[in-house]
């Protein structure tokens, strides 16, 4: 067997942001990189590398995983949203206004992960508490802001979203 | 990073993944939620040839009632798991452990029975599924087999199953009347992983009387360790904090704590007793209520 063949390329049909997108990846590929090098969707960050940043994390299914950590080939048939998918038109999803508002943010870094942890909470549980926003956020490493201003961030969206 | 080139296979039921391990032999790997195997692999700890993913697999992920039992289906979530209302009403110690497993991120793609079956010795559910006293059913082409818990974790990153078996439920007996269960961890502060932990489930008569203990540590062995002296120090006695405090203190007798960097062995043989008690006096506290 050549090693072509013992390690076929697979297709997959993964919906983006609303969008079908058919592709045919390496099976190491890793969604992050999916995302960033074949859709260029590069609003997804790799920070470390090994699960612990979230700054990769995207929507699987709804739910906010980190891309560093899934094979492209694991979201085969699924729905991913990224960053790019959260705004309706020029608007801004209420956690990104909140970023805004509350300057949630010094380098920007981590900032895509951070809100799409941050969004994956508030449509799990629309009026968390400080320290459930605190807890939450326990996947998402920030170097520059001492969180304080991400918190409130998030509070603030919070109370947009519930208006 | 990115892991050494291998090939995929998606399963679509169990037999099939049984027929693909047959077929790939000591050249293939389950993949469930991959979120042990996917950075071993990043790290080329690991490099298998063949990845047969058990994701594609319907099924496996459901939590129901059968015969007295829990049965957890080994792909179920450890976020599902978490926010299980029957875990949460009859096993709240598993959903203690299954809250504190890595981030959000990591329990929401992480499986039960991908963190068992890797058996990270500084992982949490092996820990409160000694507790429970939890069976694992694995399958194979020939059938299916029940594995107890205590003869389920063999050593570092070891588990008995075998090579051709698949692990597909955990069974948890659903508790007595009178009995709490809790799970108490003191993780690393940056990994998230257990520096020693203890997983309790104590079951009390209305007088106050002890009649079943069952307490497990992690992070002092190759895997979980049951701490059968401070078990033997509780049955039939009254549980006052005394009694408590003195058979926590002797979780780690006996033990050879493995040290790191971030705590050596006499600091874990300490913090075993402290998290003992406090696994013990948290499932009291349930016991009661």
């Amino acid at each position: 067997m050549t090693a072509e063949a013992e390690y076929a390329a697979v297709p997959i049909t993964v919906i983006v942001n609303g969008a079908k997108h058919e592709a045919v990846v390496e099976p190491r590929t890793l969604l992050v990189y999916f995302l960033r090098e074949h859709l260029n969707l590069t609003g997804t960050h790799v920070g470390c590398d090994t699960s612990q940043c979230g700054a990769c994390t995207v929507h699987l299914n709804g739910r906010a995983v980190k891309s560093c950590t899934v094979l492209a080939v694991q979201a085969n048939g699924a729905e991913v949203k990224t960053i790019e998918g959260l705004a309706n038109g020029d608007a801004f999803h209420p956690v990104q206004e909140g970023f805004r508002e509350k300057h949630g943010l010094q380098c920007g870094y981590c900032t895509p992960g951070m809100i799409m942890t941050a969004v994956h909470l508030l449509e799990t549980n629309p009026n968390p508490s400080e320290d459930e926003i605190k807890h939450a956020l326990d996947g998402n490493i920030c170097r520059c802001t001492g969180y304080v201003n991400i918190v409130e961030s998030i509070k603030w969206a919070a109370g947009k979203m519930r208006k | 990073m990115f892991p050494a080139s291998f090939g995929y296979v998606a399963a679509r039921s169990v037999a099939e993944a049984l027929e693909l391990m047959a077929k790939h032999g000591e050249d293939g790997k389950l993949l469930a939620g991959g979120h042990s195997l996917i950075p071993a692999m990043k790290l080329r700890l690991q490099s298998p040839r063949t990845l047969i993913d058990l994701g594609t697999v319907a099924g496996l992920r459901d939590i129901r009632e059968d015969g007295g039992q829990l049965v957890i289906g080994a792909l179920t979530v450890h976020a599902d798991i978490a926010a299980s209302e029957p875990v949460r009403r009859h096993l709240p110690g598993l959903s203690d452990a299954a809250s504190v497993i890595g981030d959000v991120q990591v329990r929401n793609r992480g499986t039960i029975g991908g963190s068992v079956a890797h058996a990270d010795p500084a992982a949490d559910l092996p820990v409160i599924l000694t507790a429970l006293n939890a069976t694992f059913v694995a399958q194979s082409p020939s059938g299916s087999r029940n594995v107890a818990v205590d003869d389920f974790f063999t050593d570092f990153y070891t588990t008995a199953l075998n090579a051709n078996e698949i692990l597909t439920e955990i069974r948890v007996p659903i508790p007595a009347p009178g009995t709490g269960t809790a799970y108490a961890k003191l993780p690393h502060p940056a990994s998230g992983y257990v520096v020693v932990s203890a997983g309790a489930a104590i079951t009390r008569q209305a007088s106050g009387t002890c009649v079943a203990a069952r307490i497990a540590i992690g992070g002092l062995g190759s895997g979980p360790l049951r701490a059968v002296a401070t078990e033997l120090e509780l049955q039939g006695k009254p549980l006052t904090a005394q009694i408590i405090a003195a058979a926590a203190a002797k979780a780690a007798e006996e033990t050879d704590p493995v040290e790191d960097a971030y705590a050596d062995a006499e600091y874990k043989r300490h913090v075993a007793g402290v998290y003992a008690r406090k696994a013990i006096e948290a499932a009291l506290e349930r016991a009661r209520s």
